[in-house]
């Protein structure tokens, strides 16, 4: 037997690398370093993000594959990669103050939060099933522990117990329709080869095939928290530190949409009718649920995240359509949410202040008259996230609902714009406190770290930007879905 | 090539805004006053960089596109933040670049006590901005960005003395007038798009070519434009925002009110003149309103006695004649009157300007008088403008009013020409009437008030509109062939009317200079007559006319009309909307869903129970449901 090394070229995976690295770096200064001693963990953490983001930007335009097929070297990768890398960005800037005052603002925190984005990067980027697999299981576990970081408190453990186990339970349920498919398709699990096996010898009629597409509906769906397998999201959310839920609210879900993306249209293009049918359920009752429950929350993390829930069933609605403004929609509205969310919980982290102690939507009574310029930033992100123009939400939304009505789901757009009608209502809440109730206890002054300025002005600027101008983004997004063939 | 960085052009105020209205406050006003007018300043210099590679450009070039970048993309609709530079948008930017830089630096002087200096500095660049993306926009929907930008820059500056009731009062009244203008305007952009399914103008010229003349779509297009320009052109019957509109600062009334924002109708039409070259109702729609609107308030002006009303009505009347030529198809005498309006309108407002800060702030002309003696610049630059607004041989006003007069009559019908001409006696009157009441005769000025020159700041710009009003209509010389360089210029970007008039004799076209002239002469002789040689006579004529001059002196009582039969009556529908339809109905309708959202969201969350065991039964159950449907099917 012999065995051949395949040629490959380590400059396409030169993200993954660069974040392995400086996670690698920052255990060992961590390790290193004396106790007590401060370390210069998050502008190492940038330092390797921007070196990753040139990267990117070097790799834009490059098409294929490599490593032996193994990974896509194509820009709707590299789309998602820059997505990744934003988000982490800004999740490293409103951390370090937060986990200062909770005194943990330690290495490995920032090397999880690097190895979860390097999964994440795998899951954007895997050619072959199981690489998507080594992705989703390389960032849940990171997340798993970052979720579980306050150890000594009892709502962070219950968040990471929780989010384990029900991550388990459904990354079973993922590997197993993997098995599933691999028998299906005569054994193979590159994606490019996926469609042509399904189609020879009736394998698309199989029930092994249609076992295997519900199974990774099940899987994705967990991730992306999608109804019925959402319930862990406000628990979770709730408990996890207040910095780790926007991640996992902007950068899990994006990372679990490229997957699933991929996998939908490269893999089960046969199979559409099907798909889309249960994804047009399951995006209305995700959406609805999310909303509808929202309104009945107090803890402003809580009501987040079934505001999470309800963009997961927006962003479902633009897989429903499957066609190219659909996937385009998709890409402008994760990094629309990337912004307007990672905003959104800025402000949280600023207002909650020492240790989390104001999460209340009633701490933001006032806020306009106290902390004017917060008030602002916060009242832009809740018009984005309503979908108001002309935020960067109105223009995913719409996006999203004209690519719906042009596939011919007509009813699924009508649906979805009720569901921002109704959002509205608990977005425009927490203005409305802001602006026209008078403050309930003195708020005190809130520390605006230069970190944690940039991120708001980054998101907000943001925001703003891709809302009025979305030629740019759009155009980049059309450029990064023509890889599939499909649409 | 400066023509790739045309997008500096705009892009000076947008930054001068920026810079002025977030740091303002904290600026000297010196430093103020150089960033508003300077970036003003580089505007007007691209513009002429541009304006001379243009000249180079290849013979048969008719217009060149810099696209940006794209704004707006979706479907078959895209928009792009992109630039048309051809002849008649380079007009439109010199002039506006440059009228609007000496109105700034007039500004410095004028506004220099006022606390909101940056404020307003502010506020003006970002109207040249809107400004120059109106008329340098090349599709539909940006020009539609810079035609509500200068109509939201109005509204400021109108409203500038927020705290005086009137200000604020004018500045919603121009906004709301304006609004319904604005709504015919979007209409005749949505009809476009339905139509032609782009906005872009020159796509959209293109394929109206294959149109048949009178074809009902591009009429109704080109009417629902029209609306949108009766509303910012102040034209009958919308116009009655403006002569409220001089509740601003002066120079703006001289920008905004007179020589730019208000042209901008006018400029649309022309722009669209392949459009309505299509559609005759639509033009003779065009140069009714236009003959109308300019007689009716020529006899407005005649009996005003605030210095700047009697502007704002000749404004509104030379902005009807600009119709006129446009209605007539003579789209470029429409333009080039617009041009010398500009220089000689700006000119009129800012000398009233320097009249009204020598007085401390009166503007009723029965209280000026002798004015000569005080304020011999403004004088002088004064009457050069009255008499070009007048239409004397050889001032910029006589060359492009006697055009429109000429077209009127060739182009067009008998009872335009005599309108029009009708207006030019009247305009010849009121305007003396104006420079008689002010700077000639008696001195009635308060002895309390000393009457001085203003500082070099704001008469040097008088100075230099003095000089444009004089030789401004030179470039448009009638008669010898090739001698009117404005025509051969503007030509390429207009389309014009299919059967325009043949050519006419020479000595016709002369002996129409000369009675336009004359008709000119006797206007200032009358105007001589009433207020210098028999200043009694005006109020003679009035008691034996009681009625008439009630009438006149009141605007004809169209504000009252208006109020009576429009603003009355939706304020009484409002109120039965309000409290019949909104508080029963609608919000019993929005309470009640409400309710029910309120009642599931409360019932919904208690499936949340915390159990792990009971989420991962939820997950079960989902397994089973979609793999019991995809196999069940």
């Amino acid at each position: 037997m012999t065995l051949t090394i395949p040629s490959f070229t380590l400059s396409s995976i030169g993200p993954w690398l660069t974040l392995t690295g400086t996670a690698i770096l920052i255990l060992l200064v961590d390790a290193l370093s004396p106790k007590g001693r401060k370390a210069y963990f998050p502008q190492l953490s940038l330092l390797g993000l921007g070196i990753a983001l040139l990267q990117t930007f070097r790799l834009w335009n490059h098409t294929g594959t490599d490593f032996a097929r193994m990974v896509y070297v194509d820009n709707f990768a590299f789309f998602f990669y820059a997505v990744f890398i934003l988000g982490t960005a800004l999740t490293v800037l409103i951390s370090r103050h937060y986990l200062e005052d909770y005194g943990k603002n330690l290495g490995e925190y920032y090397a999880l939060l690097l190895f979860a984005t390097l999964g994440m990067m795998l899951l954007a980027a895997g050619a072959h099933l199981i690489m998507i697999f080594l992705g989703l299981e390389v960032m849940s576990i990171a997340v798993y522990v970052l979720a579980g970081l306050f150890r000594e408190d009892a709502k962070s453990n219950e968040a990471a117990l929780k989010y384990l186990v029900l991550g388990a339970f459904s990354s079973a349920f993922l590997l197993f329709g993997i098995a599933m498919l691999y028998g299906a398709t005569g054994g193979s699990l590159y994606l490019d080869d996926m469609a042509a096996r399904l189609a020879q010898a009736g394998a698309l009629t199989q029930p092994l095939t249609l076992l295997a597409l519900a199974l990774f509906i099940v899987g994705f769906g967990f991730k992306v928290a999608s109804v019925p397998f959402h319930m862990w999201t406000p628990d979770v959310y709730e408990g996890a530190p207040t910095s780790i839920t926007a991640f996992m609210a902007v950068g899990v879900k994006a990372a679990a949409f490229a997957a699933f993306a991929r996998v939908l249209f490269l893999a089960f293009p046969a199979l559409k009718v099907d798909w889309v049918m249960i994804l047009w359920v399951l995006a209305v009752a995700t959406m609805t649920l999310g909303n509808v429950v929202a309104i009945a929350q107090t803890n402003i993390k809580r009501m987040l995240a079934y505001s999470s829930i309800a963009h997961a069933g927006y962003l479902l609605v633009a897989l429903v359509a499957a066609n190219q403004l659909g996937a385009v929609s998709l890409l402008y509205y994760l990094l629309a949410y990337t912004l307007m969310n990672l905003g959104a919980f800025g402000v949280v982290i600023l207002v909650g202040r020492k240790k989390d102690s104001y999460l209340s939507i009633y701490d933001y009574s006032g806020l306009g008259f106290q902390h004017p310029a917060l008030a602002a930033a916060m009242a832009l992100f809740m018009f984005a996230l309503a979908g108001i123009p002309p935020t960067a939400g109105f223009v995913g939304k719409f996006y999203i609902f004209s690519a719906a009505v042009q596939a011919g789901y007509i009813w699924l757009a009508i649906i979805g714009v009720m569901n921002s009608l109704v959002s509205v209502f608990y977005y425009l809440r927490i203005t409305v406190l802001m602006y026209m109730k008078p403050p309930e206890a003195e708020l005190g002054p809130v520390a605006f770290t230069p970190a944690l300025t940039t991120v708001l002005l980054v998101t907000a600027v943001g925001v703003l930007l891709i809302g009025i101008f979305p030629g740019f983004l759009y155009n980049l997004a059309v450029n990064s879905v023509k890889i599939f063939p499909s649409l | 090539m400066m023509m790739d960085y045309v997008w500096l052009i705009p892009l000076f105020p947008l930054v001068g805004f920026l810079i002025n209205g977030f740091c303002g406050q904290r600026l000297p006003k010196t430093i103020v006053g150089i960033i508003g007018s300077g970036v003003i300043g580089l505007s007007f210099l691209v513009t002429v960089k541009i304006f001379l590679e243009f000249l180079s450009l290849p013979a048969g070039t008719k217009a060149v596109e810099k696209v940006v970048f794209t704004w707006i993309t979706s479907g078959t609709f895209q928009a792009q933040a992109a630039f048309l530079i051809d002849p008649l948008s380079l007009v439109m930017l010199g002039v506006v670049t440059g009228v609007s830089f000496l109105i700034h630096i007039y500004s410095v002087g004028y506004m220099h006590d006022e606390p909101g200096f940056y404020r307003y500095f502010s506020y003006l660049n970002l109207f040249v901005f809107a400004m120059l993306l109106l008329v340098s926009a090349n599709n539909f929907l940006l020009m539609f960005v810079g035609w509500e930008g200068v109509g939201l820059c109005s509204y400021l500056l109108i409203g500038f003395w927020y705290e005086k009731k009137s200000a604020s009062d004018a500045a919603k009244k121009a906004f709301v007038v304006n609004r319904i203008g604005d709504f015919g305007f979007l209409l005749g952009i949505f009809l476009i798009f339905w139509t032609f399914g782009t906005v872009n103008l020159r796509e959209v010229f293109a394929l109206a070519a294959k149109y048949p003349v009178g074809s009902g779509v591009i009429t109704a297009i080109t009417l629902l434009l029209f609306v949108g320009a009766i509303g910012k052109s102040a034209q009958i019957p919308l116009y009655t925002w403006l002569p409220d509109a001089m509740e601003g600062p002066t120079p703006v009334s001289a920008l905004i009110h007179a020589a730019t924002m208000v042209t901008a109708g006018v400029y649309m039409v022309a722009r669209c003149s392949a459009l309505y070259s299509l559609a005759p109702l639509s033009l003779t729609v065009v140069a009714a309103v236009g003959a109308l609107t300019a007689i009716f308030a020529a006899t407005i002006g005649m009996c005003q006695f605030d210095i700047k009303r009697v502007l704002a009505y000749s404004t509104v009347s030379q902005l009807g004649y600009m119709f006129l030529a446009c209605g007539v198809g003579a789209y470029i005498s429409g333009i080039f009157h617009l041009m010398t309006h500009a220089f000689f309108k700006a000119l009129l407002f800012l000398g009233s300007g320097s009249v009204i800060h020598g007085l401390h702030g009166e503007q009723d002309m029965r209280k000026m008088g002798h004015l000569k003696k005080y304020m011999p610049i403004t004088y002088w630059t004064f009457l050069l403008a009255t008499l070009a607004i007048a239409g004397i041989f050889p001032f910029a006003g006589f060359f492009s009013k006697d055009e429109i007069l000429f077209h009127s009559l060739v182009d067009g019908k008998f009872i335009y020409w005599l309108i029009a001409t009708t207006a030019a006696f009247i305009t010849a009157f009121y305007m003396f009437r104006a420079v008689f009441m002010t700077f000639l005769g008696e001195s009635r000025v308060d002895p309390q008030v000393h009457p001085h020159e203003s500082p070099p700041v704001m008469t040097v710009p008088l100075m230099i509109l003095a000089v444009l009003s004089v030789v401004g209509g030179l470039v448009g010389f009638p008669i010898i062939e090739g001698a009117h360089v404005f025509r051969e210029f503007l030509s390429p970007a207009i389309t014009p009317v299919a059967h325009a008039g043949g050519h006419q004799a020479v000595s016709f076209e002369v002996f129409m200079m000369i009675f336009s002239m004359a008709v000119a002469a006797i206007g200032i002789y009358t105007a001589y007559k009433f207020y210098i040689l028999k200043p009694d006579l005006p109020t003679a004529i009035a008691n034996r006319f009681p009625v008439i001059y009630d009438y006149i002196y009141n605007k004809y009582f169209v504000d009252e009309l208006y109020d009576a039969t429009i603003v009355e009556p939706i304020k009484a529908g409002s109120d039965f909307l309000w409290h019949g339809v909104d508080d029963k109905v609608v919000d019993g309708a929005v309470n009640g869903s409400a309710g029910v959202i309120t009642w599931l969201s409360a019932h919904l969350r208690k499936l949340e129970t915390g159990f792990v065991q009971n989420y991962a039964l939820a997950i079960l159950v989902g397994v089973v449901l979609i793999t019991g449907y995809l196999i069940g099917r």
